[in-house]
């Protein structure tokens, strides 16, 4: 890293300065291992095999400043409700911390959700239990990074046999006028034994460009807990994201996710789910729309540790321009993991010719009596669909319009939650409407 | 309404048709039928505007207009309208999502008003009753995981709602059963008027005995070979296609 190194250790130097009283506890001895780990190293390059597709120099030889403490940025509830949606429970976020006066939630008693740093002094031994507990030890260098500088973002604990109906959404912006900045949020879900939930995170820009979200979400889903779970990244098209979602789910709990990607030059996401007890389930559905020279990149592992668990996977790409997609979805089926189910499918929409996709299904399988089916498709519109629309009156420009919407809302009518499935579908017509008029041009 | 003169058509170097005329006028009901591969399918394939084939020879003219000049969607705007041999499926757009786009798509080009959501659902719940449909076909994907004879009666549906000039009905009979025939040939007869035709594009007699064509046109190699009353038709079942080929009379109506 050369000079870079000397950078970063001294913005930790001058991070751990600003921390008044907290370095003497559990969560500081995690930041302090992770500065070491980052350090020593480095970013990764493409000679590593998981970063083959994706060249991270465009962040590695940058500076991007971490965002410690709040930054000013007037924002309103009507400039959040139109960046995301309105939502009963709405946890808002600034470069990663969380700004009170614009975060309303209405919970039962004993649940919480709302910002870590907040929740660290009640909640401390639940957070000390499971914050870095699934990364520790095996994390890349952008989890290392977000561990080093770990300050806030949102915490959610349901207690046994709570069951929510209404969705915690939290809303990450980024915003100020200068850019350069990074914001590591950090996200931790526990839920209880049969607890269930719906939690969205959203990432949105107002008035900024040019910089880093580095988010990492924990989750840890006790013997029957339900999680449906969104991330939706809408950011500026020269934003950086990188993003880790790690999930530990033990027996007969549920896990359901839908990843939607629209924004960024440059995104990485990884989503990991263990199964680490009997009979669990786990859905990870995932669309990108990509243009221009934007690089999207899907990473996702299925972990089938235990017995009986079933799983199923659809991960979707509309790309155009010259955007690049990456999918690299893995799935283990450990010795033990008898009788396991699981289906994988990957499927890419090309609307240009120099837009291109590199899709890796990546099946390991150790146990002998399971089922695991996988397919991958890369195709254009069909000639013929286009045709039939025609013949009935409809123009070529609204016929592709309107199969290329199709193919993308596939991955979002699986949203169970209605306000949210509208609210994905919206986004994604609108993302789609502007390339068309961009095109046009 | 229609005059189609000397028409060549051809894919992938192959020409299908080789010198097609024929004429049709508002209120009349064209059969057009012939053996396998004589180029039916091919000639309702044109006149849509399926791009594959290419005109080599001969002019297609609609309503004092060259057809062969128009798209696609602007054929259909001004009212001509195929009933697909193998309609096709469209995943992620609903039936009543999609008839809705097209309708619009016409009534703008005709200068009228799209309809609301309100005006479309009472029309198309009218529409289905003529072709015997069950109101959970509007919010189903279009013709996916519909059966052979669903499919069919989906594009009689389609145009119902649509209301062309010009119908042109691909082998609509083919894999359909009788009570399924009846009913897509009721819907097409009720659609029936003094100012829309239809071309009825079929294999086999059968759908003749429901709709009632007034004139029959046989195709084979890609050219009218005979032409006549409905007459035709039932001397073709007796008598076979070879017996129009050993004994040709190339006649233009």
């Amino acid at each position: 890293m050369g000079q870079q190194h000397a950078w970063y250790e001294k913005q930790f130097e001058s991070f751990e300065r600003s921390l008044n009283g907290d370095s003497r506890t559990p969560v500081h001895k995690l930041r302090r291992s992770a500065i070491t780990h980052f350090l020593s190293r480095g970013f990764p390059t493409t000679q590593e095999e998981e970063w083959r597709f994706t060249n991270v120099q465009p962040i590695a030889s940058r500076t991007f400043i971490p965002s410690i403490g709040r930054p000013e940025a007037r924002l309103t509830a009507g400039d959040i409700d139109r960046l995301a949606f309105p939502a009963v429970n709405r946890v808002v976020f600034v470069n990663g911390h969380v700004v009170p006066e614009l975060s309303s939630t209405r919970l039962p008693q004993g649940v919480f959700a709302g910002s870590l740093a907040v929740a660290r002094r009640n909640h401390a031994s639940v957070i000390d239990r499971y914050l870095g507990a699934s990364v520790r030890g095996t994390e890349s260098a952008f989890t290392a990074l977000n561990t080093s500088f770990l300050q806030d973002g949102l915490f959610v604990h349901v207690p046994d046999g709570v069951e929510l109906e209404e969705p915690i959404v939290a809303v990450f912006i980024a915003a100020g006028a200068s850019g350069g900045f990074a914001a590591h949020p950090r996200n931790l879900f526990v839920l209880d034994e049969r607890a269930s939930a719906t939690v969205t995170e959203v990432y949105v820009t107002f008035g900024t460009s040019d910089y880093l979200t580095n988010a990492v979400t924990e989750v840890d889903l006790s013997p029957g807990a339900r999680l449906e779970h969104h991330k939706v990244q809408s950011e500026s098209r020269d934003a950086f994201h990188v993003g880790f979602t790690h999930v530990r789910q033990k027996t007969s709990s549920v896990f359901h996710s839908t990843s939607v990607t629209l924004g960024g030059s440059l995104v990485r996401n990884e989503l990991i789910s263990v199964l680490s007890g009997e009979w669990c389930e786990c859905t990870m559905n995932g669309l990108s729309v990509g243009s221009g020279t934007q690089l999207l990149d899907n990473h996702t592992t299925i972990d089938h540790a235990t017995p009986n668990g079933r799983s199923w996977e659809v991960y979707k790409a509309i790309l155009d321009g010259s955007s690049k997609g990456i999918f690299n979805g893995k799935i283990f089926v450990r010795k033990d993991a008898q009788k396991t189910d699981a289906k994988q499918t990957n499927k890419t929409l090309l609307l240009s010719d120099s837009a291109t996709i590199d899709t890796k299904p990546q099946l390991e399988i150790f146990a002998d009596d399971v089922k695991c089916t996988h397919g991958a498709t890369v195709g254009q519109l069909d000639e013929q669909q286009i045709f039939y629309l025609r013949s009935r009156g409809i123009g070529v420009d609204q016929a592709r319009d309107l199969l290329t919407t199709a193919f993308g809302l596939e991955v979002i009518e699986r949203v169970k939650n209605p306000s949210l499935r509208s609210y994905m579908e919206r986004i994604l017509r609108q993302r789609l409407h502007e390339e068309r008029v961009r095109t046009a041009q | 309404m229609l005059e189609i003169r000397d028409l060549h058509a051809s894919i992938n170097g192959n020409e299908i048709l080789r010198g097609v005329n024929l004429r049709v006028n508002a209120g009349e009901v064209h059969a057009i039928m012939g053996p396998n591969g004589s180029g039916k399918s091919t000639l309702a394939a044109v006149l849509a505007g399926r791009d594959v084939y290419s005109v080599s020879r001969g002019t297609v003219t609609y309503e004092g207009k060259d057809l062969l000049e128009m798209d696609p969607e602007e054929r259909a705007r001004g009212g001509v309208f195929l009933a697909f041999q193998y309609p096709v499926e469209i995943p992620g757009v609903t039936n009543s999502y999609f008839l809705k786009t097209a309708l619009n798509a016409i009534r703008k080009h005709r200068g009228l008003e799209e309809l609301d959501a309100v005006d479309f659902l009472k029309l198309i719940r009218e529409r289905m009753r003529l072709v015997d449909m069950e109101e959970s076909f509007l919010h189903r994907p279009v013709n996916e995981g519909f059966s052979g004879g669903e499919k069919k009666r989906n594009e009689i549906f389609h145009m119902a709602v649509l209301e062309p000039k010009l119908a042109i009905l691909d082998e609509t009979d083919s894999g359909l059963d009788i009570d399924a025939l009846r009913i897509v040939a009721d819907g097409v007869n009720k659609l029936r008027r003094k100012d829309n035709a239809t071309i009825v594009v079929t294999h086999y007699q059968r759908l003749l005995n429901y709709i009632i064509p007034d004139f029959v046109h046989v195709l084979v190699d890609g050219q009218v070979m005979r032409s006549g009353g409905k007459e035709l038709a039932l001397e073709l079942e007796e008598k076979g296609y070879d017996w129009v080929k050993e004994t040709p009379e190339n006649v233009t109506t």
